[in-house]
């Protein structure tokens, strides 16, 4: 689950770790009333950040400086209500609905500093590298020599001389290596109490009076281990997923949308991103990923159907299930049922494979539904993308 | 032979009393795996009759119990994901060599120190978020509808699951069998590894060739790549590589699909695999023909 950056500062913070004095507004008033309160404790500048859920905020104006309460007030203005569109976010960028006002900080140096498992090994690992608030990708892939990791062999721990063979490497020495390092620790200690998947910072800063903070925070948690931080659970925030995501989450369901016209409807993550690969391969664009699951029901295929139907960029359907636990008959069911209750309104091809086919394919053929029906996956590809084809002239 | 499970594998169900606990104890008895114990902790003493190609099989509190009481050497796991992590720990300890995980959901932090135990006791552990294993003919442990599969040469190793059933379809369509076929799961971490497998793979008399099916996310299929490279494979491998089309950086419904940093994309798989020497496949609804051409070259199958 992604959170805010603000609600990772929060968190973070709680774990003794140094974030810059701030708090979020959801309107340029309240913006203001950050910025006179941070003013009131001596700060002199300071830092609007749209809260989004996506990067690449700062060069798509998302993050701007204001030395005045004034300019505070007038940026909020600019950015809350508007859509921010950053290279993470699509053409039709993210609602803005939060900013977090900041204190501005005067910066000596930048760092980057992560906790994630690294799956090769199985085990977590930190990151760190010196070249800290840029894109670590484009750092990782031009210059590696300036990526550092240890691994967490004893899983949950850091050890101390780990945590100083990373300051060192950071090129720190006396009490910045010691404070760096407690950072660090810090880190990795969010990272397993919170169950989270990935604590990024980038970037972490040492200021010119060489105090530390964490400048910019991402925390992503497991959603499978959110049954046992109900505290974190309630951070989600709904308004930043696709409705039709939530829809289908609540659903059981796995479904993202694309930008292709070709809705399809797979059991399975694998067979689904095959059956995606497939339609391409046959020189269509699929407009969804939309898994079942491998055991779902008629209802949730029902619920599935209901989902694809309400995507009006969707100019035709491909159905692909090769049935094991959830058997062909109760598919076929689930599908005709929903389809008299939700209408058809675009040709759908239907494969059918696995356990009870000749009983699905019988409930298809004989529901009166127009159902095109093929018997491969390469089949079903072509028939999908020529009746597309024909929708769309 | 085959590698994992076969006739002689003595199979304790863990969670055998929960809905999917006990329809796919059925299937698997149907089959003709034989599961001689379940366990749900609280429930222990009963019987669960009614089942098919056995005469009722015990209930116990703990794994321990139906090893010393059954000599079960293998588990198969269908028990919810808050519970799940605790099981494989307590057959792992119990002495249980095959554990086969089935449920989904286990927070990887979780598998993490459970990897590592399992990995002390010796014991081989796979998935968890997997269809388990089957060696058509013998047993299976898992999900997958045994009917699709037929005994023959071709080992099969995969991270999905229904994808594997489509592979595994098209195999047996074109008169071909499959030795075992094994789901090690979509999970980030995971008890076995396509490495691992492909390890039992080469050492299995059975065993003539390999269907790999990676998907994007981790680099477990550049890992299998430099393995089958390195130690100059003996066997034919094809492979399939699913969501050449997914776009980067977002979760495709396994927790695992992700991808990261230019590594784990499709494009970087498929070239690792090819300069392994392996048959990668582009269109997923032609991986039974290729796998037939291979075997038609080396005189397994008529032509």
């Amino acid at each position: 689950m992604n959170i805010h950056e603000y609600q990772s500062k929060m968190i973070l913070k709680g774990f003794g770790l140094p974030v810059p004095r701030g708090d979020v507004a959801a309107s340029p008033p309240a913006a203001r009333t950050v910025a006179e309160r941070l003013a009131a404790e001596g700060v002199p500048a300071f830092v609007v950040k749209a809260q989004i859920h996506a990067g690449g905020r700062g060069k798509a104006g998302g993050i701007r400086r204001a030395d005045t309460l004034d300019a505070v007030e007038t940026i909020a203005r600019q950015l809350l209500g508007h859509r921010l569109v950053t290279p993470q976010t699509g053409p039709e960028g993210k609602l803005v609905r939060r900013v977090l006002v900041e204190e501005a900080v005067s910066i000596a140096a930048e760092y980057y500093v992560a906790v994630l498992i690294d799956r090769s090994l199985q085990k977590p690992i930190v990151i760190a590298s010196p070249a800290g608030g840029m894109d670590i990708e484009e750092v990782a892939a031009q210059r590696p020599e300036a990526i550092f990791r240890e691994v967490l062999w004893d899983l949950d721990r850091l050890h101390p001389y780990q945590a100083r063979r990373l300051g060192l490497r950071m090129g720190l020495q006396g009490p910045l290596l010691a404070e760096f390092g407690r950072i660090v620790q810090g880190l990795v200690e969010a990272f397993w109490r919170c169950d989270a998947m990935l604590v990024e910072i980038n970037p972490l800063v040492r200021l010119t009076d060489d105090r530390w903070l964490l400048l910019d925070a991402k925390v992503v948690l497991d959603d499978n281990a959110l049954y046992r931080h109900p505290d974190l659970a309630a951070l989600r925030d709904v308004g930043e997923e696709d409705p039709l995501e939530v829809e289908a989450t609540q659903a059981r369901l796995s479904y993202i949308r694309l930008d292709g016209d070709i809705g399809c409807m797979v059991n399975g993550a694998g067979l689904a991103m095959a059956t995606m690969d497939m339609i391409q391969w046959a020189g269509g664009r699929p407009a969804n990923f939309l898994d079942v699951g491998g055991g779902a029901s008629p209802e949730q295929v029902a619920q599935a159907f209901r989902i694809l139907m309400a995507d009006p960029r969707v100019k035709a359907v491909l159905i692909n299930i090769f049935g094991g636990i959830l058997r062909c008959d109760r598919l076929a069911t689930g599908i005709v049922t929903a389809a008299r209750e939700v209408g058809v309104r675009v040709p759908m091809v239907i494969r059918l494979e696995g356990t009870n086919v000749e009983e699905g394919r019988r409930i298809l053929a004989e529901s009166g539904l127009n159902f095109t029906v093929a018997y491969d996956m390469e089949e079903a590809a072509r028939k999908v993308v020529e009746l597309a084809g024909r929708q769309r002239s | 032979m085959s590698i994992l499970v076969d006739e002689t594998t003595r199979v304790v169900v863990q969670g055998i009393t929960g809905k999917e606990g006990r329809f796919h104890t059925e299937q698997c008895l149907r089959y003709g795996t034989k599961v001689v114990a379940g366990v749900t902790p609280g429930k222990g003493g009963q019987v669960l009759r009614d089942l098919p190609n056995t005469d009722g099989v015990p209930v116990f509190d703990t794994v321990e119990e139906a090893v010393r009481k059954e000599g079960a050497n293998a588990s198969l796991i269908f028990v919810p994901a808050p519970y799940a992590a605790d099981a494989i720990l307590e057959a792992a300890d119990a002495g249980i060599r095959v554990i086969v995980c089935i449920t989904e959901g286990i927070p990887p932090l979780d598998m993490l120190r459970v990897v590592e135990f399992v990995r002390q006791r010796g014991a081989r552990l796979i998935g968890p978020n997997c269809p388990g294993v089957i060696s058509p003919g013998k047993a299976k442990l898992g999900i997958m509808p045994g009917h699709i599969h037929r005994p023959g040469f071709v080992g099969v190793v995969s991270r999905s699951g229904t994808l594997t059933y489509e592979a595994v379809f098209q195999i047996t369509q074109r008169g071909l069998g499959q030795s075992t076929c094994v789901g090690i799961g979509g999970d980030p971490v995971i008890g076995s590894s396509f490495v691992d497998i492909l390890r039992l793979f080469r050492d299995d008399p059975e065993t003539r060739m390999v269907v790999l099916i990676g998907e994007i996310g981790g680099t477990a299929e550049e890992e299998a790549a430099a393995y089958i490279r390195e130690s100059g494979f003996p066997k034919p491998v094809v492979a399939f590589v699913a969501g050449r089309t997914a776009p980067p950086g977002r979760r495709m419904g396994h927790a695992g699909a992700i991808i990261m940093g230019g590594r784990g994309t499709a494009a970087t798989k498929v070239q690792a695999l090819q300069e392994a020497g392996v048959t990668v496949v582009d269109n997923p609804a032609r991986i039974g023909e290729a796998v037939a051409a291979i075997a038609r070259m080396h005189g397994w199958l008529a032509p």
